[in-house]
């Protein structure tokens, strides 16, 4: 449970003239916990105590000087930072008086905002989207800036996040009505950007909150409708990808707003299911927006509220389990404390909500599913607050019930079975859907073999993506989707599905390797598992020219390469199969989701002796790829990502060459592969023979160590005879 | 015999400090060592090498060089002062300023009439030595440049002076410089370093060795100064020289550990011409700095920076495999460091400029032997005492309750009162201390703390009453045979009754304290007492010398006791006899009277009197053979010496009235790795 303590003001604030001006442009911390910094919207930056409610300085700018950026404190070197007139940065200590014999430093280029967090150096954010460490932009102030915005685009937001070692500096942008954020990492400097996916309003989000969770950078948004989003980005990025991503987001909280849209409001994430929201309306008042409240989004339950006094003005800033609201003419301090809780917790079974939990899907209902099962990718969310849910009884009179949904089926024209179904799916109970999608898929399945120009890959992918599917509900999907050549809906199946038997994923393998590169390309695949597949080949590509230096290779380090010179044209073959993905990007994003399927050896290998050798060879050369790309150093695993293991490519290999071994020894140009493949094995066998031999060593270095542990007193008890 | 809870101590951070200089007076066999601290030490090579005494350091005093002359012992020092010891009251007896900046060396004559030390201000200083007292002669010629080594040639007509880049010969009746030798400087990026001079020999035939900071071991012609031979022994310093008695061998100490032996031998056999100095032998016992060096009869003995001493015999003057014929290293001192109070378990240890007292952890569980016991309380310290003044702490002790505690410097001797309750500790200083008491030798509490101990000088004790309030002058014990000599032991009867004192000319004086007057010497024995201890409830009287021979003495009667009688006609075991550290405590088990607990470094023993003694057939070292054995097989293959090897480096072996054990531990490696780091280390196949 969550909880709001007794409020108290932190001090008095002086109206605007513009009365939907906020009067406060921010609040930062300082090194000491109990203290915040707060500047105004004009000149002045006052340092209070907050459990004393009293300043400990305050500084002020000339008039007709302007601060446009909040004060920061710069951890390093204990001194505040703020910009005045967006081009001054000023620095200054704790004892200094007076801010004009501050140190001053006038810049090139107007600045944004400046951001600091403990553990990192403060950096300087330009309004035409630059970054600069404060440091080494006081040392050269007069340094040229680039723009890294297009003209008309516009930052509406910004922050930055200090994890161990890495420095992110986050912003959001704003032209003509599209979103997008910028992902600024920092040593090494590489920039990311995303498109934030449109609400249908076309209204852009009125506050962002990002945080950092399990090396994913979590941010929260909300719009004027209420919604309530989060997208996660992975922390570490792939340096390799250019371009703009579309960013995925998920539905957290859907606030019922009342009337009209949301003017001032503002969310932030407290912890990873609860989030502070202000000016939005408390569901059990009756009016007035003025309200602070906290949500679980786990729950969709309202934690705790609290009404301000006074008008809200959309800000809230959250330090040190203390929320800080500037509301009517005061800014108020409310402790507050999240608890975690959870039926899943409470019965024992909360797992960890990271993304690779969420994406193995689970057939049967579960706790965990129905709580914490919600799919950050997937674009329908079956997610309503209380009050939303009350308000939804009356729609549902209108439409159509599910019966009414199968007959529709049977005959309807497809434009209109897709959209029902739709329909049905986006507003359906966990429990209800539970029932029908079996029922649906099926249905729609029926018709598609029966009529070939029926086909609803849409609302297939809809109904699988609500993860009650398994092959065996509905057997003729997967199979249906190959037909269709609809790629897409058979990487989800293969991925969604737990129960795929031997056979189908062979027929898989078979489509999706005989398929030309240029038919799946265009294809639209689930996006992190391209990426994976982006980063992999890329890695091996910077590796490869990396000031012309080439890593060694594993096999190369350990077997006959060093030992006997190879010939010269076997050697060429070789760094070719290295450097260049036998396949294209897409059909190998297909190949690894064959490889994550679960099967079973003995059923598996007759099915895989169905392959032609042209087709044994080229997918043994794309696994050759895959394990070398693994073996080398340049390349290493992200965590969180959908990638096949290891070993999953090595149990492939046996498999593959266990089915076709005579048929391959026979075939001239599965020659070098085979060669390849035998120092693999070799170089395996010479490591396990190295580790045996040391074996017995460090297995007595296991045992001196205890014996050496002798601290400086013990009690021993000792026999004589 | 049964189990034992050990308390296994570590936390004593006792650290040697560095041996800095020796001088080996052959007609005693006493050894002198300096060590860094400015404390003295004097080793009685005739007697197993045994630690006969220490003049504890002084905070300003430094030593840099050593000289017997006779029986006398100086120093001399970078303080510029030449000191005088006084080797019966263990304290300087006078120093002299030489007015000549820092004093880098000092040597006698072989007549023993004079001294002369090389000063930082380039003289050398020639002092007659009177009856009591030194005076200042003459300066000889003063060079530029200090004087570092000094070289004396027998007939006392030349000294051969290391300096900077340099040596230079005096004639001494005139005083002036007669030869000038230059030393090369080293090679390479050393090139622009002066060649410090560390260490010069002046032979009979006018031959003149040196070593120097080059690395180089030089032999020069004296009559013509010529370079003769030149040795190239290490990459960096070459820092003492020793000659033997018959000059046919001369030994070098380097920075890197090594002494390295020059002979002067014929390059063919049976060939007396042309006989020249060929280096033979290299020895390798130190991983630091070998600072001090000396060529005896029989041995090499060397010591430097990393703290112990070394004696290396030389193989080809013995005939046989001895106990003299092994390697020995002296890492401990002879005497106890650490005082326990049995009955409350707390332990102080000793180090030069402060007392630490710790109170023992506890720890209520069972185990099995072998077994580490889980601790419910940990070990606490719980008084640092910082001495007042420069002088080092000589010697300390705690009475058995832990109710007092008092140290000794040469100067003054401080008592404490302590009182523990729970979890506080007082401490009060006993301000009025009797004027008799001004330093001890030896300190030593009643076990009742009614009565404190004090070994004072000319052997006699003094009897000091303590109360709550004041502490009292009672008598002074003086023996009868009038030996000078210092106390270096003493112990009390559990009863109260008796008092033994131990000196270093081998006496053993028993007192009576009832009747305040000497009760009896204890027969003289050749070699002096390293441990002794009265037994609790006989009073008998245990007694463990250097040469690891045990007796025990029934003290009524001044005899032997049937048991030692026993031993001393069937003989110690040699594995006994051949350890190479001395017992240095004695202790009894208060609830088995048949058992005696001694300790030397490597192991402790419970000698169970009520077993046979082995002879020379049986096994010796029998534990592990026991513990194989059946219980029925056990009893044929006991005897009186069970010995326990499990800890290592001991500084204190005691039993706490609650039979546990205390074993205090310091292992080497700790000590070693507190020195700096060496400057060569040895590599595999280097």
């Amino acid at each position: 449970m969550a909880a709001l303590y007794e409020e108290f003001t932190l001090c008095g604030l002086v109206q605007t003239q513009n009365a939907s001006d906020s009067p406060i442009q921010g609040i930062e911390r300082d090194g000491d916990s109990d203290h915040a910094v707060v500047t105004d919207s004009t000149r002045s930056v006052t340092l209070y105590k907050v459990s004393d409610q009293k300043p400990l300085g305050s500084w002020t700018v000339k008039q007709g000087q302007l601060l446009t950026c909040p004060a920061v404190f710069n951890f390093q070197t204990k001194e505040y930072v703020v910009v005045s007139d967006n081009k001054v940065i000023r620095v200054w200590k704790d004892e200094d008086l007076n801010l004009d014999k501050a140190f001053k430093a006038t810049v090139t280029a107007d600045v944004w905002r400046v951001h600091s967090a403990p553990g990192g150096e403060p950096v300087v954010l330009f309004q035409r989207g630059a970054v600069r460490f404060l440091d080494s932009l006081l040392s050269a102030p007069q340094q040229p800036i680039e723009d890294v915005l297009s003209e008309e685009e516009v930052i509406r937001w910004s922050t930055n996040i200090v994890a161990e070692e890495q420095h992110f500096v986050l912003f959001t942008t704003e032209q003509k009505g599209e979103c997008c954020l910028y992902v600024q990492r920092l040593n090494p400097n590489t920039l990311q950007k995303y498109r934030l996916e449109r609400e249908d309003s076309g209204a852009s989000p009125l506050s962002f909150s990002a945080s950092l969770r399990d090396k994913h950078l979590n941010l929260l948004y909300l719009y004027p409708n209420g919604c309530v989003y989060q997208s996660v980005v992975a922390a570490r990025g792939y340096v390799g990808l250019e371009g703009v991503q579309a960013l995925p987001r998920s539905l957290r909280l859907r606030l019922a707003v009342g009337e009209g849209e949301l003017g001032a409001a503002s969310a932030v994430a407290l912890d990873e299911a609860h989030v502070a929201v202000v000016g939005v309306p408390h569901p059990s008042a009756r009016t007035g927006k003025d309200f602070l409240c906290i949500w679980n989004t786990n729950f969709q339950t309202l934690q705790a509220g609290k009404e301000m006094a006074g008008r809200i003005h959309g800000q809230v800033w959250c330090y040190l389990g203390k929320l800080f609201v500037p509301h009517g003419k005061a800014l108020s301090v409310i402790p507050y404390d999240c608890q975690k809780s959870s039926l899943a917790s409470a019965l024992g079974k909360l797992r960890h909500t990271g993304i690779a939990v969420s994406k193995s899907s689970v057939a049967v209902p579960s706790w965990n599913t129905l709580l914490h099962g919600d799919q950050p990718q997937g674009p329908t969310k079956i997610v309503e607050t209380r009050k939303s849910k009350l308000s939804r009884k009356s729609q549902s009179a209108q439409a159509l019930t599910v019966d009414q949904v199968l007959e529709l089926i049977k005959t309807g024209p497809v434009d209109e079975v897709q959209r029902e179904v739709e329909a049905l799916v986006s507003r359906g109970d966990a429990q209800d859907l539970q029932l029908s999608v079996g029922q649906l898929a099926c249905h729609l399945v029926a018709r598609s073999q029966a009529e070939t120009a029926f086909y609803t890959p849409v609302a297939l992918a809809q109904l699988v993506q609500t993860q009650f599917l398994c092959h065996s509900v509905c057997p003729g999907l997967l199979l249906l989707s190959l037909e269709h050549k609809d790629y897409f809906l058979c990487q989800l199946c293969l991925q969604l599905f737990p129960d795929i038997p031997e056979v189908v994923t062979c027929a898989c393998l078979k489509t999706f390797i005989s398929v030309p590169d240029g038919d799946v390309e265009m294809v639209s695949l689930e996006p992190d598992s391209v990426s994976f597949m982006e980063g992999l080949v890329a890695a091996g590509a910077r590796g490869g020219q990396q000031n012309g230096f080439s890593p060694p290779l594993f096999e190369e380090d350990s077997c006959d390469a060093n030992h006997q010179p190879k010939p010269p044209q076997d050697k060429k073959n070789h760094t070719l199969q290295l450097e260049a993905c036998p396949v294209g990007l897409h059909k190998a994003v297909l190949l690894n989701e064959v490889l994550q399927t679960p099967y079973s050896d003995n059923f598996l290998l007759p099915h895989l002796k169905d392959l032609d050798t042209q087709q044994v060879i080229l997918f043994l050369q794309y696994l050759q790829f895959v394990y070398l790309k693994y073996s080398q150093d340049v390349y290493t695993q992200t965590p969180g990502l959908r990638s096949p293991t290891m070993t999953q490519i090595i149990d492939w290999v046996c498999l593959l060459l266990d089915a076709h071994f005579t048929v391959l020894v026979m075939a001239p140009d599965a020659k070098g592969l085979l060669s390849n493949l035998q120092s693999f094995v070799k170089s395996q066998v010479k490591l396990f023979s190295e580790l045996g031999k040391i074996e017995s060593s460090l297995q007595e270095l296991h045992k001196m160590k205890l014996s050496k542990d002798i601290s400086q007193y013990s009690i021993e008890v000792i026999e004589l005879f | 015999m049964g189990e034992f809870k050990v308390h296994r101590v570590r936390f004593f951070d006792y650290m040697p400090t560095a041996i800095r200089a020796m001088a080996f007076n052959a007609h005693t066999e006493r050894l002198a060592l300096a060590r860094m601290d400015g404390s003295v030490e004097i080793f009685n090579f005739t007697d197993h090498y045994f630690q006969e005494k220490v003049i504890p350091g002084k905070d300003s005093r430094s030593i840099e060089s050593l000289c017997w002359v006779g029986g006398r012992l100086f120093s001399a020092g970078l303080n510029g002062e030449i000191a005088e010891y006084d080797l019966e009251n263990l304290r300087p007896k006078y120093s002299l300023e030489a007015y000549g900046g820092p004093i880098w060396t000092i040597i006698s004559n072989t007549q023993g009439t004079q001294l002369a030390i090389g000063c930082e201000d380039g003289t050398v200083k020639l002092f007659e030595v009177l009856e009591e007292h030194i005076q200042f002669e003459r300066n000889l010629d003063r060079q530029k440049g200090r004087i570092i080594s000094l070289s004396w040639h027998p007939s006392g007509t030349h000294i051969a002076a290391g300096m900077m880049d340099m040596i230079r010969v005096f004639d001494v009746p005139t005083g002036h410089a007669v030869q000038r030798l230059l030393v090369d400087r080293g090679f390479g990026g050393s090139k622009s370093r002066e060649t410090v001079v560390w260490s010069v020999a002046f032979l009979s035939d006018h031959t003149v060795v040196s070593g120097d900071s080059a690395g180089k071991v030089q032999v020069w012609d004296g009559h013509t100064g010529t370079l003769v031979k030149t040795h190239l022994v290490t990459k960096w310093d070459v820092l003492a020289l020793s000659v033997s008695k018959d000059e046919s061998s001369v030994v070098a100490g380097t920075s890197e550990g090594t002494v390295i032996q020059f002979q002067f031998i014929a390059p063919t056999l049976h060939q007396q011409q042309g006989k020249e100095w060929v280096r033979t032998r290299t020895f390798k016992n130190h991983t630091h700095d070998v600072r001090a060096l000396a060529e005896i009869e029989t041995a090499i003995v060397s010591g430097g920076m990393d703290t112990h001493l070394v004696v290396r015999p030389l193989l080809e003057k013995f005939d046989e495999k001895s106990h003299a014929s092994g390697l020995r290293k002296i890492h401990f001192p002879h005497r106890n460091l650490v005082s326990c109070a049995k009955k409350v378990g707390l332990l102080l240890f000793q180090f030069p400029g402060q007392l630490e007292l710790w109170r023992l952890g506890d720890s209520d569980g069972h185990g099995k032997p072998g077994d580490r016991l889980p601790l419910e309380r940990m070990p606490e310290k719980l008084l640092l005492l910082k001495r007042k003044g420069e002088d080092h702490i000589c010697c300390s002790a705690l009475s058995s309750c832990g109710g007092w505690l008092a140290y000794s410097t040469v100067s003054c001797v401080r008592i404490y009162r302590l009182q523990t309750d729970n979890n506080n500790i007082s401490i009060t200083k006993v301000s009025k201390l009797p004027k008799a008491l001004h330093s001890a030798h030896q300190l030593c509490f009643s076990s009742d703390s009614s009565k404190m101990f004090a070994a004072s000088s000319q052997s006699s004790v003094l009897v000091i009453a303590l109360t709550q309030s004041e502490c009292k002058y009672v008598h002074t014990l003086k023996p009868k045979s009038g030996s000078r000599q210092p106390i270096h032991l003493m112990t009390t009867s559990v009863d109260g009754k008796w008092l033994a004192a131990a000196n270093s000319d081998c006496e053993i004086h028993v007192y009576n304290l009832q009747k305040l007057k000497l009760h009896c010497i204890v027969p003289v024995y050749g070699s002096c007492p390293s441990a002794m201890g009265i037994h609790p409830t006989t009073n008998n009287l245990t007694v463990v010398h250097a040469d690891q021979q045990v007796n025990t003495i029934i003290s009524q009667l001044y005899l032997l006791q049937d048991w030692s009688r026993k031993l001393q006609k069937q003989g110690l075991h040699n594995v006994w006899l051949d350890r190479d550290t001395p017992v240095t405590h004695v202790t009894f088990n208060s609830k088995n009277p048949n058992q005696v607990v001694l300790h030397d470094m490597h192991m402790f023993c419970i000698i169970d009197q009520s077993l046979p003694l082995p002879d020379q057939k049986t096994q010796f070292y029998n534990q592990m053979t026991l513990r194989s054995l059946s219980e029925q097989e056990r009893p044929s293959h006991l005897h009186a010496f069970k010995i326990c090897k499990t800890f290592q480096d001991l500084l204190c072996v005691s039993l706490l009235d609650d039979q546990s054990l205390v074993v205090v531990e310091r292992p080497l490696l700790a000590i070693t790795s507190q020195l700096p780091a060496p400057v060569r280390q040895k590599k595999f196949a280097t």
